[in-house]
């Protein structure tokens, strides 16, 4: 996972880390709260029929075998495959449909779903390209010497990118092969009870059966419904394998995916502008949000602030061409033109939920956002379908989630456990230039579950030792804590915005989980000298309003 | 009644110091002898109580004859300046990279030590200014002098010219560090070698570079000094990073050996002689093979330990008790010597971790019990650190060897995990930005995390951290931890 430089380092780096990490979690069985033990354990006993016991104590009958299938999932990404893989780890039967429909300008992928093609594996490898020039700049300050101009290819980038985009969907099939898992590059649609139609790109119609059925279609981009969106724009699910240089770039929306594609753009030297319709990254802390804005329009991206794209007309064909974006004003009648050479729609994501056949089986959806009701254990209305990952309402629209939420449903459903997805104090990270890394309580929800009194706001600037040297980004970088006042100060929220967010936050989210309180964490020693270790050191409130610039060391 | 008892007793306490800044007797409520993290923390924390506080700091040159301003060893010639250098190595990598991302950069491209080293000292001079500041601004006075203890609260303050000072102090807290040790049995080894000391606020590249010594400090340096495109060789004697987790140890030391960083396992200095071309000859036994070897070498650093700094101190004057074998100052638990108003914080105290947070918070505490009515000991568990070599190494709790010590083999699971309540005793992470990523997890650690907490935590994805919330392969499994695809 780590193995995202493609430099040499990667090999090497990743051998190393192999010898301490691994792919798949398979954490521990439970049944009926008594461990069984870790995951060679728990697949000896299903070995010798101990799950079947349990589960049959449990109150389930044997597995029927009328059907085609045990489990048949619907999507093959992240969450599905997680589910799918786990499954087959209890022998089971199962099969994997997966169909990339096509972008309106035509791209499609392979198997794995947004995260691996078209989401946070290609996004995160572009902000490092970004990173990189950053980096380039930097070095000349640490003593390297090359020549002054220095370029960017975006073609050298794509293709690399791809490339080990490539690699992935290939160990996938390997997976799914090596376990027996059943893969179909078929549209699945819902048909009957208990049964699917499989459509393949040559429109051959196959019916299958299951016992279960697990639903993880995920979401795609969403257009704005204007004249010339889906014949001239692009979205993210384009960017990543353009084969050209978008050129000048208009990025609509202001949604992480927008934010994270305009600032890696803007870092390979690309002229980039943000069209934002309100705020920047609705649902994440505001405080947090307006920082990352004010970086990037530091950094060189221009913002253009509440107005909306009426239409988009093509004054030149080419790659890129040029295009001319007319835009509104939300709050008058103002209209403005603008000429780019690509325009990029980021404003939102609907779930595939609606072409799936979900009325043949009464599975309910949200009519208005798509997305699907699930209780706890992530089963819907039809107790023998499940569904898991981004088209969940109210749930987070995250990886990670999603795999531990497809291994977790599997386990309970064929390995006697009983352990729930936690979807309470997930981290997750922005990889804006800036990148951001939070866990817990955004300041707005603290502020509105528990009142402004009862909480206590520790904050803090701080300057990464690796800027000092290129004199770059004094006190842009930022750490807060969220405490609960009325519960001996436990942290709530996290945030912090600063390199290597997400490699900070991790193991925070790990205390989070453990219920860590402010005194704890001031009786951490920090690691100097790192960004993480301002943590352990947060003394003024944001209450107060005392001076938070870090001077020295 | 009471409060005019009370009352009564706050005149008294006032008086007692005029009477003693009358007499020219104990003028400070705390003198701290040794600008360094510890005890500037320390001073600065207790001047926030309104106390006299007096710093005495003095560098005393290395034998190259290198010196350096206010802020101890961190800050000048350790932590800050060696993660800097690190930081250009990794630059180095970065550049290699960025072609792969489609940065057109042509070859060659080359790096130039004396730029390096000019900007990394001038942060560090500018951090020299920020301690001065920063004492002032809190008025602690502070003292550029050599101290040395006269009685039980008098401390003679020496200047580089000779003048003398008399200090006199309720507190004494004694915060000198340690230094780079020489193996002065080495022919040449004082002559031609440079330590740590040096290395830093060398103008000019040292070359072709042997490092002797299997410490962090030796093993960090030829790293960065690898990075930067130079030849270097590590030699050493027995095992690398002693007292750490000896498996990840030795990846550490082969992704270094498959990056360049040349190797010298099982062999140790004999004599280091000048060439008239000014390099220097090393010639050293291996014990494998039993043969005599020599090279050529730019420059000699050693890196075989470090030695508190308490000789010029005249402890035996007052009494403080040191351990005979290390010469560290032996405390309690509230950092007191065997001379109760006496104390000492950082490396020069017997058993602590040699860390720059750790002195900092210890400094801290202890002011605060001195003047802040607290009771807070510091708590020396579970305190992480980082090793940054190449590929970088952070940790907390046990090593494996420690562990398996303390609860026996068959209480271990994998590195980390006790078995029954799986309470996490290490953890042991190789990779980039590995003190980033150990920090959260420290503190979980601190609060008792277990295994089954851990798997809970939901990963962040795509980064590096999120592998430690997918860790199930047990050691003891044998199993393979290679990861594939995503």
């Amino acid at each position: 996972m780590c193995n995202l430089h493609n430099g040499e380092g990667a090999q090497n780096l990743q051998e190393g880390q192999c010898e301490v990490t691994a792919e798949t979690s398979q954490p521990v069985g439970f049944v009926q709260e008594k461990q069984l033990g870790d995951h060679e354990k728990t697949l000896k006993a299903h070995k010798e029929g101990k799950p079947q016991k349990l589960l049959e104590m449990n109150g389930h009958t044997p597995v029927p075998h009328a059907y085609d299938y045990d489990l048949i999932v619907i999507g093959g990404g992240s969450g599905g495959l997680a589910a799918a893989k786990e499954a087959a780890r209890y022998e089971k039967k199962v099969m994997v449909l997966d169909f990339v429909t096509p972008t309106p300008l035509g791209n499609s992928w392979g198997l794995g779903g947004t995260c691996v093609n078209v989401g946070c594996i290609p996004k995160k490898l572009m902000h490092q390209a970004a990173l990189l020039g950053q980096a380039l700049q930097d070095s000349r300050k640490y003593g390297w010497q090359f020549t002054e101009e220095v370029k960017h290819n975006w073609m050298t980038m794509t293709e690399s990118v791809q490339n080990y985009i490539g690699s992935l969907n290939w160990g996938y099939r390997v997976a799914l092969r090596e376990k027996n898992v059943t893969y179909e590059n078929a549209y699945g649609e819902f048909v009957g009870p208990h049964t699917v139609k499989a459509t393949n790109k040559r429109g051959v119609e196959k019916l299958y059966t299951a016992e279960r059925f697990l639903i993880a279609t995920g979401e795609r981009p969403r257009y704005l419904d204007i004249p010339g969106d889906k014949e001239y724009c692009i979205s993210s699910d384009d960017l990543f394998s353009l084969p050209y240089c978008p050129g000048k770039t208009l990025v609509v929306g202001a949604s992480y995916v927008a934010l994270e594609c305009a600032g890696f753009l803007a870092g390979l030297g690309l002229d980039v502008t943000v069209m934002v319709r309100s705020i920047l990254l609705r649902g994440f802390d505001q405080d947090i949000a307006n920082k990352i804005g004010e970086y990037m329009e530091e950094h060189g991206i221009n913002f253009i602030r509440e107005f909306v794209p009426i239409k988009v007309e093509q004054i030149e064909e080419g790659t890129p061409g040029r295009l001319r974006v007319t835009a509104k004003s939300t709050k008058g009648n103002q209209i403005i033109e603008g000429e780019y050479n690509t325009v990029l729609l980021a404003i939102g994501r609907d779930a595939c939920t609606r072409k799936i056949g979900l009325d043949k089986v009464g599975v309910k959806i949200n009519e208005k956002t798509g997305k699907i009701p699930v209780n706890d254990e992530e089963q819907t209305n039809v107790p023998y379908i499940y569904a898991v990952g981004d088209i969940l309402q109210d749930k987070l629209e995250l990886t990670p989630v999603a795999i531990q939420a497809g291994r977790l449903l599997v386990q309970r459903l064929y390995g006697g456990a009983t352990s729930k997805c936690d979807y309470v104090n997930v981290p997750t990270t922005v990889f804006t230039p800036l990148e951001y890394g939070a866990c817990g309580y955004s300041e707005e929800a603290a502020v509105e579950k528990f009142g402004e009194e009862n909480i206590e706001v520790y904050h803090s600037n701080f300057w990464p030792l690796e800027w000092t040297v290129p004199s770059r980004d004094n006190n842009k970088c930022y750490a807060k804590i969220i405490c609960n006042i009325q519960d001996n100060e436990r942290v709530i929220g996290f945030h912090v915005l600063g390199p290597n967010a997400g490699e900070v936050t991790q193991g925070f989210a790990a205390a989070i989980k453990c219920g860590i309180t402010k005194e704890q964490l001031d009786n951490t020693i920090g690691i100097h000298p790192v960004c993480a270790e301002i943590f352990t050191t947060l003394s003024v409130t944001k209450r107060s309003g005392e001076n938070i610039l870090q001077a020295g060391c | 009644m009471a409060a005019l008892w009370r009352r009564r007793l706050l005149g008294v306490s006032g008086l007692c110091r005029t009477v003693r800044a009358l007499s020219g007797k104990n003028e400070y409520d705390l003198l701290i002898i040794g600008g360094g993290s510890g005890g500037l923390a320390c001073a600065k924390e207790a001047a926030q109580f309104g106390r006299q506080v007096a710093v005495l700091d003095y560098v005393e040159p290395s034998p190259q004859g290198t010196k350096w301003g206010l802020g101890g060893t961190c800050v000048n010639v350790g932590c800050i300046p060696k993660k800097l250098m690190h930081q250009a190595a990794l630059l180095g990598s970065a550049l290699k990279d960025a072609q792969h991302y489609g940065w057109n950069i042509a070859q060659p491209v080359h790096h130039t030590w004396s730029v390096m080293a000019q900007a990394v000292q001038n942060y560090v001079k500018s951090l020299n200014w920020g301690h001065r500041v920063q004492l002032q601004d809190k008025k602690v006075k502070y003292f550029n002098m050599k101290g040395s203890f006269s009685d039980l609260h008098t401390v003679r303050g020496l200047t580089k010219a000779g003048k003398e000072t008399i200090v006199t102090a309720e507190n004494i807290v004694i915060a000198t560090g340690g230094r780079p040790k020489y193996p002065m049995h080495i022919a040449g080894a004082l002559e031609y070698g440079i330590t740590s000391d040096d290395l830093f606020w060398l103008k000019e590249s040292p070359g072709k570079t042997l490092v002797v010594g299997a410490s962090y400090v030796s093993l960090e340096c030829a790293g960065f000094l690898t990075g930067i495109g130079l030849d270097t060789t590590v030699m050493m004697r027995s095992i690398p990073l002693r007292g750490f987790d000896q498996q990840m140890a030795s990846l550490v030391t082969e992704h270094m050996e498959s990056y360049g960083t040349k190797f010298l396992k099982r062999c140790f200095p004999t004599k280091v002689e000048k060439l008239e071309s000014n390099r220097l000859k090393v010639t050293w036994k291996n014990t494998d093979l039993g043969t005599e070897e020599t090279d050529s070498f730019d420059t000699v650093m050693w890196a075989v330990g470090r030695a508190p700094d308490t000789e010029t101190l005249n402890l035996e004057a007052v009494g403080v008790k040191t351990n005979s074998e290390t010469g560290k100052i032996i405390v309690d638990a509230s950092e007191a010597t065997s001379v109760p108003h006496i104390y000492a914080v950082g490396d020069i105290t017997e058993g602590r971790p040699e860390l720059t947070p750790t002195a900092i918070a210890a400094g801290k505490l202890l002011a605060q019990r001195l003047f802040g009515q607290s009771s807070e000991l510091m708590d020396y568990d579970n305190v992480p650190t980082t090793v940054f070599t190449p590929l970088e190494y952070g940790c907390v709790g046990l090593s494996e060897e420690a562990a398996v010590q303390c609860y026996g083999s068959d209480n271990i699971e994998m590195v980390c995990l006790r078995e029954r309540e799986q309470r996490i005793l290490g953890l042991h992470f190789i990779g980039p930005n590995a003190g980033e990523v150990i920090q959260g997890f420290a503190l979980g650690i601190k609060c008792g995390a277990t295994y089954p907490q851990l798997m809970k935590t939901v990963g962040i994805h795509p980064t590096c951290a999120e592998e430690i919330t997918k860790l199930h392969i047990t050691k003891r499994s044998g199993l393979d931890a290679t990861v594939t695809g995503c």
